[in-house]
């Protein structure tokens, strides 16, 4: 086996293991669908500008929870922000960490809050230490020749 | 010449007589003055004197009489000529007063007399009236301890308190040694002690109720003597009192209140009687007094009306702490319902769509890895997969419905469609698997079967295909006929849907539609559990079969939404049966708006693969969101802009955009505001572009919402590629869209 396939193969496994571990989701495919002649780096600007988009709601997540008078509606309001990338880009759990950080912001709890920001924060950035890692694989392969394979 | 003791010793005897006449003579005189002279006093000092004149006349006598011996004292000597005359004129006087006097007195002695019978007749009156004072006084006496005791009864409204008080102050007014009072018992046969004065706890005596003393005591309204030794009067041993009291017996009317066996007495009237039996002391010699006799009717009397009020009031009573047990039950029963429809709809609200997203994502990445290269074996399993998945979501569907059904929620979508159609599809889809159980399916349409109906068409082929599908699970072998006409009014009213009154209308129709097999049939008493949810008949041809046992039910509320009825006829197991159903659709115009006649879901597949050059506008507040959609409308060719903001939104918006999608759930910007005044800034239908709505939620208040704007759509995000292709070819070809997802 060369290398190009040795490669695929780890790409298809790593994809295979993000998706069992529930970091991604179809939606994901989805993205991958839309990566065309026109567009060929769609996927990776797309998860570049989400994570932009999350550093900045992060930091502003953090700074509405150490008010000493926390407005919880202004936090929900991010963490809506929030829900909504990581559903475009097909990241399963960090969706339903947002779901739960809802949650905590409607009951207005403010442990709950934190303790869920810290969630939103490990997985975030699991997140995109594996993406990361996924598109130096495909850097990788195209580089040498060959061809992502389509993710089911 | 006057009188004085030192008489001369040396008189003459005689003259001692003349003497002691001299003095008498002076006596009489002296009374005689003394006497009128009283009686003035004395009539003075009295009131009440009618016979003045006689006193005068009287009194004239007197004097006149006292001055005849007085002046006789003169004539004892010798006296002159003139005495003598004045002597004669007094007697004469005299005579003449007392001659009167006599006459005068024939008159008064009998006046005088009748004085005396006079009095002695007012002193008989007045003892006449002294007693009749009594008796009006111990009348009114009796009055007042009737009042009293009328009182006394209603003052409670307690049976036995107000049985107790009569017979104690009974007891009391009219001093008897006993008062008792039979109870009838259940039976009605007997009579029963239930209460006595003096005994605290009466033993249960009972007598007989046909004894003719209880009868006659029953027949009259009055008080009764009896006899003391009849047996309701011998309560206790009587020890060695000679003479018992007179016994009386009353009866006293009781309120209906229970059952009461009439059958042994005709003659008598239902109403019920108890027997109040009073006493009066022994040894006493007291009789009964016709007043005390009223009394005791009175108070027998009152005591049936306090005694009714009370069972009344007894009755009220229990009704009202009936009735509130009841509602505070039917309260908790609201509530806890209330509760359970609340969690229901929020596992819903949930469920709905987190159940949706991974059996969408099952079916669309099966599918696609269909059409992938497999092996044989791989195919097979994909297939399995798909088939399985399908199921799933069919059930999944079916419950949500069904709870959307009955929830109210569920709407019929109406449109024209073509009826035909519809039954040619379910002819296809079914013909398959029957003719793998080897039945035969015929279809018949009648000739005045309308082609184009209005009505629900997903829901209709899906109360038929249920339908259809039930007669060939059920049928080993045989035929199955499936028969669809019009329905006429006589039809119409099948004795067996007794509660389904279709009215007639130029704009509507009734379709009817038969569906017999020839397979098992089914029990007549099963038929009502039929369309139970999740009820199944047992037998062994339904356990291999399958299903939730929803199939029907959710047909039945279907039918039920179409104004229609659905039933199902069978003569028993081993004969068939037929399934019958109703449903009311409207007449289709011949308008411009009719569609090829072949036009069904089924042609989902004709869709519109790319939109070159669609002008399409998105609004969304969110980055990525936005890069994402761009790149998934772009994707399909269209030409996308997209804007963050109301005010970019108007700037750019012109009439070139065919489509925009805008999210609803932005926070701090109203989206529904945003699409009422896109409405105004287009009046025309045709130069407006299509409103479609972003959501992460759909529910019904979304939806409510969009459709209240005038939305033309509501795609629930993230969109996959197909799902985004087939909703614009769907939009553009009918500029509406409603599906949840």
């Amino acid at each position: 086996m060369d290398a190009v396939t040795q490669w695929q193969k780890q790409w298809f496994d790593y994809t295979q293991s993000l998706r069992r571990e529930g970091f991604l989701d179809d939606q994901f495919a989805q993205l991958k669908k839309l990566q065309d002649e026109s567009s060929p780096d769609f996927v990776v600007e797309v998860v570049s500008l989400f994570f932009q988009d999350s550093e900045k709601l992060l930091n502003n997540m953090g700074r509405a929870l150490e008010q000493n008078v926390v407005n919880f509606k202004q936090v929900d309001a991010y963490v809506h922000q929030f829900k909504g990338s990581s559903a475009w880009i097909g990241a399963l759990r960090l969706k339903n960490v947002c779901i739960n950080f809802r949650n905590s912001c409607e009951a207005q709890n403010l442990e709950g809050c934190l303790r869920c920001l810290q969630q939103v924060q490990q997985e975030s950035s699991a997140l995109k230490s594996k993406l990361e890692y996924l598109f130096r694989l495909e850097q990788q392969i195209v580089a040498a020749g060959g061809s992502i394979p389509i993710m089911e | 010449m006057e009188a004085c003791n030192c008489i001369e010793p040396q008189w003459p005897a005689d003259e001692l007589l003349m003497k002691y006449q001299y003095i008498s003579d002076f006596f009489i005189a002296l009374a005689y003055f003394s006497i009128p002279l009283e009686l003035i006093y004395f009539v003075k000092k009295s009131a009440v004197f009618p016979y003045r004149w006689v006193l005068v006349q009287f009194g004239a006598f007197i004097v006149l009489c006292g001055a005849t011996h007085l002046i006789n004292l003169w004539t004892f000597s010798m006296h002159s000529r003139t005495v003598a005359i004045v002597m004669t004129t007094a007697k004469v006087l005299t005579a003449v007063v007392s001659c009167a006097t006599a006459l005068m007195l024939v008159h008064i002695i009998p006046d005088l007399l009748s004085v005396k019978t006079r009095e002695l007749f007012l002193k008989n009156k007045a003892a006449e009236l002294d007693r009749e004072m009594g008796l009006i006084r111990t009348q009114e006496e009796t009055g007042r301890h009737v009042r009293m005791l009328t009182h006394e009864i209603r003052s409670t409204l307690d049976r036995h308190t107000i049985l107790k008080t009569t017979l104690v102050e009974l007891g009391r007014t009219l001093a008897l040694e006993e008062c008792a009072l039979w109870m009838p018992t259940r039976t009605g046969l007997e009579l029963q002690l239930s209460y006595t004065l003096r005994q605290q706890n009466p033993v249960g005596y009972t007598v007989p109720i046909h004894l003719p003393v209880i009868n006659q005591v029953f027949s009259s309204n009055r008080a009764l003597k009896i006899s003391p030794n009849s047996p309701v009067a011998r309560m206790r041993p009587l020890a060695g009192k000679h003479m018992p009291g007179e016994v009386v017996a009353v009866r006293v009317p009781l309120l209906h209140l229970s059952n009461f066996q009439i059958n042994d007495w005709p003659e008598l009237s239902t109403k019920r009687y108890a027997l109040m039996v009073l006493m009066l002391p022994s040894d006493s010699a007291r009789q009964w007094h016709v007043h005390e006799l009223e009394l005791v009717e009175v108070v027998a009397d009152q005591v049936a009306v306090a005694l009714s009020h009370a069972a009344i009031l007894e009755e009220s009573m229990r009704a009202r702490d009936l009735l509130m047990e009841q509602n505070i039950a039917l309260d908790l029963a609201r509530r806890e319902a209330e509760t359970a429809i609340r969690a229901r709809n929020d596992f819903l609200a949930v469920m709905n769509h987190e159940m949706r997203t991974p059996m969408h994502a099952i079916i669309a990445l099966s599918s696609l890895l269909q059409e992938t290269e497999l092996t044989p074996e791989q195919r097979l399993m994909v297939e399995t997969i798909l088939k399985s998945s399908h199921l799933l979501a069919t059930l999944i569907n079916d419950v949500l419905d069904l709870s959307r059904l009955e929830d109210g929620s569920l709407q019929l979508e109406i449109a024209t469609f073509n009826l035909h159609s519809v039954f040619r599809e379910v002819h296809n889809l079914i013909k398959p698997v029957a003719s793998v159980k080897k039945l035969s399916v015929s279809l018949n349409l009648a000739a005045d079967l309308p082609v184009q109906a209005v009505g629900d068409e997903k829901r209709l082929m899906q109360i038929v295909l249920n339908v259809v599908g039930n007669a060939v699970k059920f049928s080993k072998e045989g035929s199955i006929s499936i028969t669809a006409f019009v329905a006429k009014s006589e039809s119409l009213r099948d004795f067996r849907a007794p509660e389904f009154f279709p009215v007639q209308s130029d704009n509507h129709f009734y379709l009817r539609v038969q569906v017999k097999d020839s397979g098992s049939g089914i029990n007549p008493q099963d038929i009502p559990k039929l369309f139970t949810k999740f009820a199944q008949t047992q037998s062994l041809a339904t356990r291999n079969s399958g299903g939730s046992g929803l199939g029907l039910a959710i047909c039945k509320r279907f039918v039920n939404l179409m104004e229609g009825h659905i039933w199902i006829e069978s003569e028993g197991p081993g004969k068939g049966c037929t399934a019958i159903f109703i449903v009311k659709l409207g007449f289709a115009e011949r308008s411009n708006e009719s569609k090829l006649p072949f036009v069904t879901k089924v042609q989902a597949n004709h869709v519109q693969t790319n939109f070159p050059g669609l002008k399409v506008l998105v609004m969304d507040d969110n980055g990525v969101s936005r890069s994402v959609t761009k790149g998934l409308l772009g994707h399909l060719g269209c030409d996308v802009t997209t804007v963050s903001s109301i005010d970019e939104f108007l700037h750019v918006i012109s009439q070139e955009h065919k489509v925009v999608f805008m999210d609803v759930c932005m926070p701090g910007i109203d989206g529904y505001e945003l699409a009422v005044r896109i409405h105004e800034k287009f009046t025309k239908r045709h130069e407006r572009p299509v409103l479609v709505a972003l959501t992460g939620n759909i529910d019904k208040m979304t939806k409510e919402n969009c459709m209240r704007v005038g939305m033309d759509g509501v795609i629930l995000k993230p969109v996959s590629v197909d799902k985004m292709r087939s909703v614009l070819s769907e939009l553009l070809e009918h500029r509406v869209l409603f599906e949840a997802m």
